[in-house]
């Protein structure tokens, strides 16, 4: 495992785009915005991740390897 | 003891620049400047001094960082003072303005600073005359320009990633790190950001040194702290002590009658705890850490065994609530809905499922926003349910008590009216 997918909170406005694609890392609160599950990517899970990022309409999402900030 | 504070009791007004001096000595420039052998940043180092605005930060260690990065670099002095329960900053502004700015300005020098700009709240403007007005007292002292600004007054506005954007030209909200304000902040320079406080002491350790900062608190704590009292004690405001100063004795200097009922340590964003617990605690970082408390900003509020803690704290709550950046989801949300379930159970209109859901909200919110503002409420919260937990069981048994209906020792704060803005 060597990816995290880092969410910046205050860019998020809560579309879901994200949680709805990945479910297995990414899940939602009460009020719809996304809580990071696990603090690693696995290498299985890296390509679907790549589109989650893609697919948040405000860029808030981001996948940043094991190490960088 | 007597450092900082020196004179404010005798004169009760605001130093003039030849009584500061008189007081203090000349400003130690020489000694400091960048690129010499003793720099001020390994003196403060060595003085073990700590930020006094909450976090707690080694200072050298910060200074260290700003100073050691090429090109220019800025100061930030946070005057800011956006904890309701504080008044020590505007009591330090006030009585001895140039203390700060000295701190300031020697900071500035040995960190490379071609600026340093001081933040105050708008809601002061009487203070950011006064401090324009010592400024110019000393104009042409100075080897950089202090330039006094007046920040929309949000609690969220003085963290420092917040004033490092408005003074960028954008909103006083905080924005997500990396980078710190350290590395890239005013005008993308390295900026070092300090409580009022913290360069006041600076501008003490810069004249007498580290040995004379170390004569007073404890080895891994030393120094003196202002610390602000509020609450049901007799002798409320401001006072100067050593860093160490147990809770009780705190109290027992302002007044306290005697030492039933609880104490809120830290601030608005802290925690509360049963007096009996920490009357023979050390008020600071590591004592209060195994208690699951913070000094913050050196804050305490005391509330007698009468008054009804659910009470007050579902109207800080409330307060928190609507003074988030309105930024984050988690915060926006979760923080009105954590104030709500409060002011149910505060009022006895909330059954026994209160708990699990506070719980499950609480973990839900802590540390998902771009700032620690959620997670302070989540921390006063969490600590309200801890300590008065007998109370809260009865009033989720529908049985409040009959404080809660008149709530006294906690003075909220006016908030800014709705046309305030961010900028």
């Amino acid at each position: 495992m060597s990816h995290r997918l880092v969410l910046n909170p205050a860019a998020c406005s809560g579309h879901g785009l994200c949680a709805g694609f990945l479910p297995e890392l990414i899940t939602m609160d009460e009020w719809g915005y996304p809580i990071m599950l696990a603090d690693q990517v696995p290498d299985s899970l890296l390509s679907h991740a790549r589109r989650a990022v893609g697919l948040c309409p405000v860029l808030a999402l981001r996948l940043v390897k094991a190490g960088q900030r | 003891m007597v450092r900082l504070t020196a004179g404010w009791r005798e004169t009760a007004r605001q130093a003039s620049l030849r009584e500061h001096m008189d007081r203090f000595g000349p400003l130690p420039l020489r000694g400091h400047r960048r690129g010499q052998q003793q720099r001020l940043a390994e003196t403060v180092a060595n003085a073990g001094l700590t930020g006094r605005g909450g976090a707690g930060f080694p200072t050298g260690t910060k200074m260290r960082a700003v100073a050691a990065q090429r090109g220019g670099a800025v100061v930030l002095a946070n005057g800011m003072e956006s904890e309701p329960a504080s008044s020590k900053d505007e009591a330090l502004l006030a009585f001895a303005p140039h203390l700060v700015l000295d701190g300031a300005v020697l900071a500035a020098e040995a960190v490379g600073a071609s600026t340093v700009h001081l933040c105050l709240s708008r809601l002061q403007p009487g203070l950011a005359r006064q401090l324009r007005a010592a400024v110019s007292e000393r104009a042409g002292t100075d080897q950089v320009p202090v330039k006094v600004h007046e920040v929309p007054h949000h609690y969220v506005a003085s963290e420092e990633t917040a004033l490092v954007c408005w003074l960028n030209g954008g909103e006083a909200k905080p924005v997500m790190t990396p980078p710190r304000p350290a590395e890239r902040g005013v005008r993308r320079l390295p900026t070092l950001v300090g409580n009022v406080e913290t360069l006041a002491h600076v501008a003490l350790i810069a004249r007498y040194g580290p040995a004379w900062f170390r004569q007073a608190g404890l080895p891994d704590a030393p120094g003196t702290m202002l610390v602000t009292v509020s609450g049901a004690v007799s002798c409320p405001g401001v006072r100067e002590v050593e860093v160490g100063t147990t809770v009780g004795e705190v109290l027992t200097l302002s007044g306290a009658a005697d030492s039933s009922g609880s104490v809120l340590i830290g601030g608005y964003f802290g925690s509360w705890h049963d007096r009996g617990t920490v009357a023979q605690v050390p008020l600071t970082a590591s004592h209060l850490r195994p208690f699951g408390g913070s000094p913050g900003a050196g804050v305490l509020i005391a509330l007698p065994g009468t008054a009804c803690g659910l009470a007050e704290t579902a109207g800080v709550l409330a307060f928190l609530a609507g003074q988030g950046a309105g930024q984050c989801g988690p915060c926006t949300f979760g923080l009105p809905a954590i104030a709500e379930d409060f002011a149910q159970l505060a009022a006895g209109r909330a059954g026994e499922g209160v708990f699990a859901r506070l719980e499950r909200r609480l973990g839900t919110v802590r540390g998902r926003g771009a700032c620690r503002h959620p997670d302070g409420a989540v921390r006063l919260a969490a600590s309200a349910l801890a300590t008065f937990a007998a109370d809260a069981h009865a009033h989720a048994r529908r049985r409040p008590c009959a404080a809660a209906r008149q709530r006294t020792p906690l003075t909220l704060p006016a908030v800014a009216s709705a046309d305030e803005g961010w900028r």
